[in-house]
């Protein structure tokens, strides 16, 4: 893909948004600063008090906005200033990885370690990154892509998943869960948890597109499968749910195809 | 031995739920253990029932709720059996009742923790065709309403205890083993449908359009996965093209179910018409061998399914499906009746899968000791056919053979029968008589009301201001008192709401909550016990009608409790207590006629000490059973029935009226006076007859034919006469060639109904004569034949013996010919096209039909109706089968319909349950909503009296003015707006009442 880039790929200089910890990563970045590494100036820098403190939603909502990649910076696992921030950050990239990874950007986000003393180091991953994204070219969600309506309303259902409270349940008891115990005094597989994870966000994520979809105007399962490009029976299975929640609601009957509506 | 007045039931569904009604109202203790963790069954799952389509669960939820209630009821969910001991009167159990982790006493059913649990899991209830949380209730209406967590699924995140406002979520909750001493068991474990997956030429699991019978049964209902539309799985269309394939895992030897399901093809058709009803594009196609319609009405459904529906039938079995992979849809093979190979498409296909033993028969019948027959089915007696073979034991609905609702619920009754018989001693020794404090007398007083307005958790408070309908409550007039509560139903506001009545000397009392159909009982049990009338309650539905429905509207919702508030305020005003009319309850049974039926009824009541009249109209017992031999399983009828005679002749609580007829009955329940008249020329004196029960047992007729030169030529004879000949050696070797004649005064014009025993007869008479002179000839003409249930196995003996079946159509029907002195047949058979038999012998099988004549005698006499067939109908086809709308009265045998024998002893034992619900009691309540007469303004015009479906009011000739009986009056209320005179009232819904609620309606 590189080899074949077209001349004003070449120029493209993208836009990279840094969330980065005040505790280590950000003094990383000072010391990178006073040890006078040079790295590509494409990153623009985010502090909070830790990375526990990146909400998915920041993730999806920068994105949307247009930037090109996004880099989480946190203190080294056991390193963290509040004890387990990081780990909480992890389970919550976890989540927005596999969530992107649906509408293929999650090659656009990064979650990394920088202690206070890796100045050069923070250096060397901000050049990769912003080398890599470089190379991947605009976000497809950047003004510069012109982003198509599929596209923005594939982002809006994700956006919607992160703000599912089902999902943030989840996320958040997952450590608990996995790691030390759960109200039964157990401990919960973690593949076991990743496949109900993945299961419920791919379930949630079909579901609000076709939400979306339906928003738009009425439609059959058939014209919704055929935007979406996806299986019929998947697509009326989920819808079920949809009406089961009393989201959408039955609008007409188009021949044998019952067509759907949002409920308002 | 000590008996012990408590009785086991196995199983909640309907039949676990009859047995346990009725000996909970006979006077007995009632354990219902249920291995899910809500009662209800199948029928639970079924949207609609046939052959009413009568909706399912609106039939059933008031049995459920009343068993829920029910104090002499206690239901052990998610319950199993682990050991047994002692015997019959005095059995001992240990039970597991397994972890639900949420405590049932505390779970109000509100739902919060299914709506936050995070994970989805699979609803069961549904056929796994939608989803459903961890933390669950098994479905809306279940009883008990509780919840309970699904260990599997659930990932232990704490989330459901963190909301559940009630505390009930008990991660640690243990199994628990308890222990109780029954004195009898009835087991209705159910059946557990045919799994088809295995039989891969329907692809079924594969093949996303191809579904179960039971699923699609949900996907009829409107609680359902499609909210009731008919949908195809693949992509959600409306299938038009429906193909429904009978006999799935049923009639089938090569995988070990060679017994008929019995309720298959019944229920195949009612889901062709409904989803014909339900969606006009659908066109559906059934695939069978046999249509197999042979209760009560049912061909009736079948007629009308074909004509009114277009519900195409084609006589076949398909061997095989495969799908069209672009479409989704189901291609069809399969071989026409004539021989030719036909291929059709399909959108979608219904596998109309059978009724198998339950998974845990064989554990059952190890713990407790009983025998199983050769499918796995509880082995049961032809006579006895609700007594398992261990002694205490009985067996009721599909454990003891494939059947339908009606027959469950009749042998339901019939098992609760011969648990009577055994405990009669111990009746009454174990129940709880609740005993309240003296009413307090509030006549005169003014209105002191008080109002509990609920917040159920969030359900009503999430949506609803609470606080301000209970300050808008608090202005209204004549109110005292309001206040809110987190639940008004939980254990310890009943406490609080008992206090604050006598704190503030409160006279009336409004709960504003869910609805009264499942909590109205449980708070006018609390103001009693606060010594204030049941009826000086009224309520208000903001929950089920209001923040439910109303969930985005949250202030319009808070003005509409405010509204149902005022108008219950209004009305509560002018309440008054009302008083239970209480009746004397004679314990003496009228029985009429004394066949089979009649006899096991008779014996039933004397053998539990209840003085029997049985009144008989021959000149012998025995009626219908003393032409029969043997029934179809070869069981010696005749030695059944003299010994069933003796045993009556010597109870002495029976007393036999033989050649007598009823003359007049007068009086209602508990209170019968019958006069008898002699048939025939025999004096009869025997005076006035007191008693508070009557069994109707009136038998049928057998159908004489007109046809087929029958009484014209000696060769031709009737299925009884052939018997006769066959099982007492009469019959003429000379006779070669036999051919039989099914439905011969069965299902034509002037009898629509399948006369249901005649096809048994046929084979049963066709066997015999195989086993003794195998080299005969004999051929059946028939229409359906049906070997319902397990006498399937007989059609294939039959034919394995080398008896030949031949179908003709309807309207093409076999004719006789006489050629010189030899007898010819010519028959039109879709299979072989025409033919024509020599024969040497013509054997009629002629149907049963109703004694017109008594039968339209006996019916106003009685006050009770009869059908278009002119059989005695009963209270409701489904759930109240051997009933009368009239209380106390009650239908068994052929009166009923054309049953067997075995059936028919079931019925007459269920006839002796029901009544029993009356005979334990020396006085019976009745309602306190009833109607009255203001006789200075009753114009005696009569109007009411063609009103009243429960014949309760009569006319006093004397001063022409109308009574109503408050026995037998319902509180039904459609006298009172007949009434042109406005003499009538009903008391608790009084006119004044419902006109001031209605000037409160702004």
């Amino acid at each position: 893909m590189t080899e074949s880039k077209s001349e004003s790929e070449k120029e493209f200089e993208p836009k990279i948004l840094g969330f980065l910890c005040n505790w280590c990563s950000y003094a990383g970045a000072d010391l990178a600063g006073v040890s006078r590494n040079q790295y590509p100036p494409n990153v623009r820098v985010i502090r909070l008090m830790c990375s526990g403190r990146v909400d998915p939603n920041f993730v999806i909502d920068a994105l949307i906005k247009g930037a090109d990649g996004i880099l989480i910076l946190g203190c080294h696992l056991g390193d963290c200033h509040y004890g387990e921030g990081n780990y909480e950050a992890q389970a919550n990239y976890k989540m927005v990885d596999k969530l992107l990874k649906f509408v293929k950007l999650d090659n656009r986000v990064t979650l990394d370690w920088v202690s206070a003393a890796e100045g050069t180091y923070f250096a060397k991953i901000v050049t990769d990154f912003t080398n890599k994204i470089r190379s991947l070219g605009p976000s497809p969600l950047s003004k510069k892509s012109n982003p198509s309506i599929e596209i923005q309303l594939k982002m809006k259902a994700v956006k919607q998943v992160v703000y599912n409270p089902r999902i943030r349940k989840l996320v958040g008891r997952e450590r608990n869960i996995t790691l030390n115990e759960n109200v039964y005094e157990e401990i919960i597989d973690k593949d076991e948890f990743d496949l109900l994870l993945n299961e419920t966000l791919e379930a949630e994520y079909v579901r609000n597109q076709i939400y979306f979809h339906l928003e738009e105007s009425p439609k059959s399962v058939k014209e919704i499968s055929n935007k979406m490009g996806i299986d019929k029976k998947i697509i009326f299975e989920q819808l079920l749910v949809l009406r089961q929640r009393s989201l959408i609601d039955l609008s007409e009957i188009k021949g044998y195809s019952p067509v759907y509506k949002v409920k308002k | 031995m000590e008996k012990i007045g408590a009785v086991l039931v196995i199983g909640g569904g309907i039949a676990g739920i009859q047995s346990a009604l009725d000996l909970a109202e006979s006077g007995y203790k009632v354990y219902v253990t249920e291995k899910t963790t809500g009662i209800g069954g199948v029928m639970a799952q079924l949207d609609k029932t046939f052959p009413t389509n009568d909706c399912s669960m609106c039939i059933l939820s008031p049995k459920l709720v009343e068993a829920g209630r029910h104090p002499n009821i206690e239901l052990l969910i998610n319950a199993n059996i682990l050991k047994l001991d002692g015997e019959a009167g005095n059995f001992k159990l240990n039970i597991l009742r397994k972890a639900l982790f949420i405590n049932s006493e505390k779970c109000t059913g509100c739902g919060i923790c299914g709506q936050e649990c995070p994970v989805e899991s699979i609803d069961i209830y549904n056929e796994h065709m939608v989803i459903n949380s961890a933390a669950f209730v098994k479905y809306p209406q279940s009883v008990p309403l509780v919840f309970s967590i699904n260990k599997d699924m659930c990932i232990g995140c704490g989330i459901c205890q963190a909301v559940c406002k009630a505390h009930a979520v008990e991660y640690f909750q243990q199994d628990e083993e308890i222990n109780i001493n029954v004195g009898a068991i009835i087991l209705a474990p159910g059946f557990d449908e045919f799994d088809p997956a295995p039989l891969q030429v329907y692809g079924y699991g594969k093949y996303p359009n191809v579904v179960s019978s039971i699923e699609f049964e949900r996907i009829l209902s409107a609680s359902g996965p499609y909210s009731g539309m008919v949908l195809r799985p693949s992509d959600g269309d409306i299938p038009e093209k429906v193909a429904f394939l009978q006999c799935i895992g049923s009639r089938d030897v090569h995988h070990a179910k060679p017994y008929c399901s019995s309720v298959c093809c019944m229920y195949t058709a009612k889901e062709a018409v409904i989803a014909k009803e339900h969606q006009h594009q659908v066109n559906p196609t059934i695939f069978s061998m046999d249509i197999r319609a042979y209760g009560k009405d049912f061909d009736k459904y079948i007629i009308r399914a074909q004509d009114e529906y277009g519900i195409r039938y084609i006589r076949s079995r398909i061997s095989s499906i495969e799908e069209n992979p672009r479409n989704n849809n189901l291609i069809l093979n399969y071989e026409s009746e004539d021989g030719s190979l036909i291929s059709e498409e399909y959108n979608m296909v219904v596998l109309s899968v059978g009724l198998n033993p339950p998974d845990d028969a064989i554990k059952l019948s190890k713990i407790f000791g009983f025998e199983l027959n050769e499918y796995n089915f509880c082995k049961t007696d032809h006579f006895t056919p609700s007594k398992t073979s261990k002694s205490g034991i009985f067996v009721c609905g599909a454990f003891a053979a494939p059947k339908d609702i009606p027959e469950s619920v009749i042998q339901a009754s019939a098992s609760a029968a011969h648990a009577n018989i055994l405990l009669h001693s111990a009746r009454n020794s174990l129940v709880t008589k609740k005993v309240y404090p003296p009413e307090i007398n509030v006549e005169g007083q003014a209105p002191r009301i008080g109002i509990f307005v609920c917040h159920c958790g969030t359900n009503i408070g999430g949506y609803v201001d609470v606080p301000s309908v209970v300050e808008y409550a608090k202005n209204l007039e004549n109110v005292e008192y309001a206040e809110d509560n987190l639940y008004t139903c939980s254990a310890d506001t009943q406490i609080k709401i008992v206090e604050t009545i006598k704190e503030h000397n409160l006279n009336r009392v409004i709960v504003a909550s869910c609805t009264p159909r499942t909590h109205e009982p449980l708070f006018q049990e609390t103001i009693r016990e606060a010594g204030l009338n049941p009826y000086l309650f009224e309520m208000a539905n903001i929950r089920d009608q209001c923040s439910w429905v109303h969930m985005h509207v949250p202030i319009a919702a808070t003005d509409k409790s405010k509204d149902l508030v005022r108008m219950a305020v209004s009305k509560a005003n002018k309440i008054e207590p009302l008083q239970r009319t209480i009746l004397d309850m004679n314990h003496n049974v009228l029985v009429i006629g004394g066949g089979i039926s009649g006899l096991s009824a008779a014996l039933g009541f004397a053998e539990q000490g209840f003085m029997t009249y049985l009144v008989e109209k021959t000149t012998e017992l025995g009626g219908h059973a003393k032409n029969i031999h043997a029934s179809i399983e070869g069981n010696n009828v005749q030695e059944f029935l003299s010994n069933i005679i003796e045993k009556a002749n010597k109870n002495e609580n029976l007393k036999i009226f033989l050649e007598s007829e009823i003359d007049t009955i007068e009086g209602f329940v508990g209170n019968f006076e019958t006069k008898l008249k002699s048939s025939e020329n025999k004096e009869n004196d025997e005076g006035t007859l007191e008693h508070g029960i009557i069994v109707v047992a009136t038998g049928g007729e057998q159908y004489q034919p007109t046809e087929y030169l029958y009484s014209k030529d000696p060769r031709v004879v009737t299925q009884i006469d052939f018997e006769k000949m066959l099982f007492e050696s009469k019959f003429d070797e000379k006779v070669n060639k036999i051919v039989m004649i099914q439905c011969i005064g069965s299902r034509n014009e002037k009898n629509p109904y399948c006369s249901r025993v005649c096809c048994a007869e046929a084979i049963k008479n066709s066997i015999k004569l195989k086993d003794l002179y195998p080299e005969k000839e004999v051929i059946v003409l028939f229409r359906d034949i049906r070997t319902y249930g397990l006498k399937e196995k007989y059609y294939r003996e039959a034919r394995s013996k080398g008896v030949m079946f031949l179908r003709f159509e309807e309207d093409l029907p076999p004719e006789l010919e006489k050629e010189g002195e030899n007898l010819v047949i010519h028959v039109d058979s879709p299979n072989i096209g025409k033919v024509d038999l020599e024969l040497d012998l013509l054997v009629l099988s002629v149907g049963i039909h109703p004694p017109y004549e008594s039968n339209e005698k006996m019916a106003p006499m009685l006050k009770v109706p009869l059908n278009d067939d002119k059989f005695f109908l009963e209270a409701h086809v489904k759930l109240r089968p051997v009933d009368f709308a009239t209380a106390g009265i009650f239908v068994c045998g052929l009166a009923h319909s054309p049953r067997s024998i075995d059936e028919s002893i079931m019925q007459a034992n269920a006839v002796v349950s029901r009544a029993s619900t009356y005979l334990s009691k020396d006085e019976i309540e009745a309602e306190g909503i009833i109607a009255t007469v203001d006789i200075s303004k009753c114009s005696g015009c009569g109007l009411c009296i063609e009103t009243c479906a429960y014949n309760a009011i009569t006319m006093d000739e004397e001063k022409m003015v109308v009574e109503i009986n408050s026995g037998l009056c319902k509180g039904c209320g459609a006298c009172v707006s007949s009434c042109r005179g406005l003499a009538i009232d009903l008391l608790g819904y009084t006119d004044e009442e419902i006109y001031l609620v209605i000037n409160e309606f702004k």
